[in-house]
């Protein structure tokens, strides 16, 4: 090993250290942003270490690509607003997918298109390009459906299933068949082109509330894709940062489905959005719910000791965040204490109510996780439900017939009283009657919810 | 399999085992800004990307390879400035506020 490789090695380890300690550094908000920096850093000795390779001869290229990307990269990460993240990630793991894509063609294409290639670099090959090809159109799809270019609701068609099954088998073969025979160019541009047509058609069955999932599991892709193109070359980081990427995208997929009460196997297979609709339980003839104005809501909030606000991706889609911070500093100054209780499943990513209410500038030590909010709604004066339906149903809870039953939710019906603002009596996304609405001590505040936020601010400010 | 290859799996998988330990450590709080954060990191293709865009053997290495570098750089550039502007949004309540 000369010295030129020794410095590249040392450059590319002390890289994985870094977004290993950058990672890390997530556990806790304040060390969050250094650690972040640590791993752009890492990142930047990669790309040098990279530079100093002996294979590379030209530059001009290099330097082409790195400008360009730098010149659309920094605009896409600085203009993008904080509801739009999830399409924004989404799209960005097809770039990343594309990348390893193009270098696993590259790779195949130069060493006589597969003829120079064994069995055991073919295998990573295979991985990489299949991987990556599904990555690149899954996320254009989930980027299309999210940003509302294509339809959100679930695409299906007849033998959904089957077809995709019988695709996926086809492809499996022809990578079988590309490990026997490298050198087989109907089995190499088969595959990719399939593989392409796979991504297509995973996540244009899958409804716009599945989301998360189909996101989180793009991202787990598109680190094993990155992780095969490390196997391919040669390349120790790129092993390390895919399987980070890899073991973080599955981690998540698997806390969301658990969240939403879908089994783990049931999303990796990609049929969740191929289920039926779960039928409407038992209709709620005989009850009535209780319409409270505006000025009582008000009242009822303002003498409040202990508010907890629920919010739901139906506050996001009001652009409401910032309304409900302004009416929490309004309970505040009256001593009374706001919290928030955030679901695994309250926006379009993991995580992404809490950004949105950080962005509208709530602490993030008001933002509560179900584990920790939940004992609390015991001592809760009044409950705050904005734009938040199947996650607060009791039936989870307690009926066994219904069909979120097990699903974890935000005990909202223990609470002193509840408030939940709402724009009609229609049932959330999994069409199931509510029975927190019909309780005694619920009262239903109608309307776009921030014009019924921005009511109640100045009705508190009033009292 | 060859010696490098066993290798290879050897730092996959323990690196896929740091990931969990790591990533499970993660509060649902900051789920959004960690996904955020591979994603910029996954853009470790781009080292996949420079060798060919830089490779002196084929012109279609160098064009396949520019597409890639802007790409990973897309991906790169992109994901770290968005994780640092949603990782500034998050502070803590004013001291002695009630928690």
């Amino acid at each position: 090993m000369t010295l030129r490789d020794l410095l590249i090695q040392a450059a590319y380890l002390a890289a994985s250290v870094f977004f290993i300690l950058g990672l890390r550094s997530l556990s806790h908000p304040d060390k969050a942003r250094r650690g972040m920096n640590q791993a752009a850093v890492g990142m930047l000795l990669a790309i040098v270490g990279t530079l100093a390779n002996q294979g590379i001869v030209t530059y001009q290229w290099i330097i082409v690509g790195l400008v360009v990307g730098t010149l659309i990269g920094i605009p896409l990460g600085t203009k993008v607003p904080m509801t739009a993240m999830p399409q924004q990630i989404a799209i960005s793991h097809g770039f990343g997918a594309l990348a390893a894509t193009l270098v696993g063609v590259n790779e195949w294409v130069v060493h006589g298109f597969g003829a120079g290639i064994g069995r055991g670099t073919m295998t990573a090959l295979g991985f990489e390009t299949l991987f990556g090809a599904l990555t690149v159109t899954g996320s254009l799809m989930a980027f299309g459906k999210l940003q509302e270019l294509l339809p959100g609701k679930p695409v299906t068609w007849p033998l959904q299933n089957a077809t995709s099954m019988g695709l996926l088998a086809a492809t499996l073969g022809l990578f079988g068949w590309l490990i026997v025979n490298p050198a087989n160019p109907l089995a190499f541009w088969g595959m990719l082109g399939l593989a392409l047509l796979i991504g297509v058609l995973l996540v244009l069955p899958i409804g716009g509330a599945d989301m998360p999932v189909v996101v989180s599991l793009l991202n787990s892709y598109a680190g094993l894709a990155a992780a095969a193109t490390g196997f391919a070359i040669g390349n120790n980081v790129l092993i390390i940062a895919g399987a980070l990427n890899g073991a973080s995208g599955l981690l998540l997929s698997i806390l969301m489905s658990k969240a939403m009460n879908r089994s783990f196997g049931n999303v990796i297979f990609g049929a969740f959005g191929g289920e039926t609709a779960a039928p409407a339980a038992a209709s709620a003839t005989g009850l009535t719910v209780r319409s409270i104005s505006p000025e009582d809501a008000a009242v009822q909030l303002a003498y409040a000791s202990r508010v907890i606000v629920v919010p739901g991706y139906g506050l996001a889609v009001a652009q409401a965040q910032h309304v409900v911070q302004e009416l929490a500093e309004q309970i505040e100054k009256r001593g009374g204490e706001v919290k928030y209780a955030i679901h695994p499943v309250a926006g379009r990513m993991p995580g992404h109510m809490n950004v949105l209410l950080a962005e509208a500038n709530v602490p993030y030590d008001k933002l509560l996780d179900m584990e920790e909010i939940n004992p609390q709604f015991d001592q809760c004066d009044v409950a705050l439900v904005v734009g938040a339906n199947d996650v607060v149903n009791p039936a989870a809870r307690t009926d066994p017939a219904s069909p979120i039953y097990g699903m974890p939710i935000l005990n909202v019906d223990r609470a002193h009283s509840v408030i939940v603002l709402k724009r009609s009596m229609n049932t959330g996304f999994a069409g199931i009657e509510n029975a927190l609405f019909y309780e005694p001590k619920t009262a239903m505040l109608f309307g776009d919810a921030k014009a019924s936020l921005t009511r109640l601010v100045n009705e508190v400010k009033a009292v | 399999m060859t010696a490098t290859t066993v290798i290879q799996l050897y730092v996959f998988v323990l690196a896929a085992f740091v990931g969990f330990q790591v990533i499970s450590r993660v509060p649902s709080l900051l789920h959004t800004p960690l996904m955020s954060a591979t994603n910029a990191i996954s853009g470790i293709s781009l080292v996949g990307s420079l060798v060919a865009a830089g490779s002196g053997d084929r012109h279609i290495s160098n064009i396949l390879g520019c597409i890639a570098v802007t790409c990973a750089m897309i991906n790169v550039v992109g994901g770290f400035v968005i994780t640092d502007r949603m990782l500034k949004m998050f502070r803590r309540g004013k001291p002695g506020a009630s928690k």
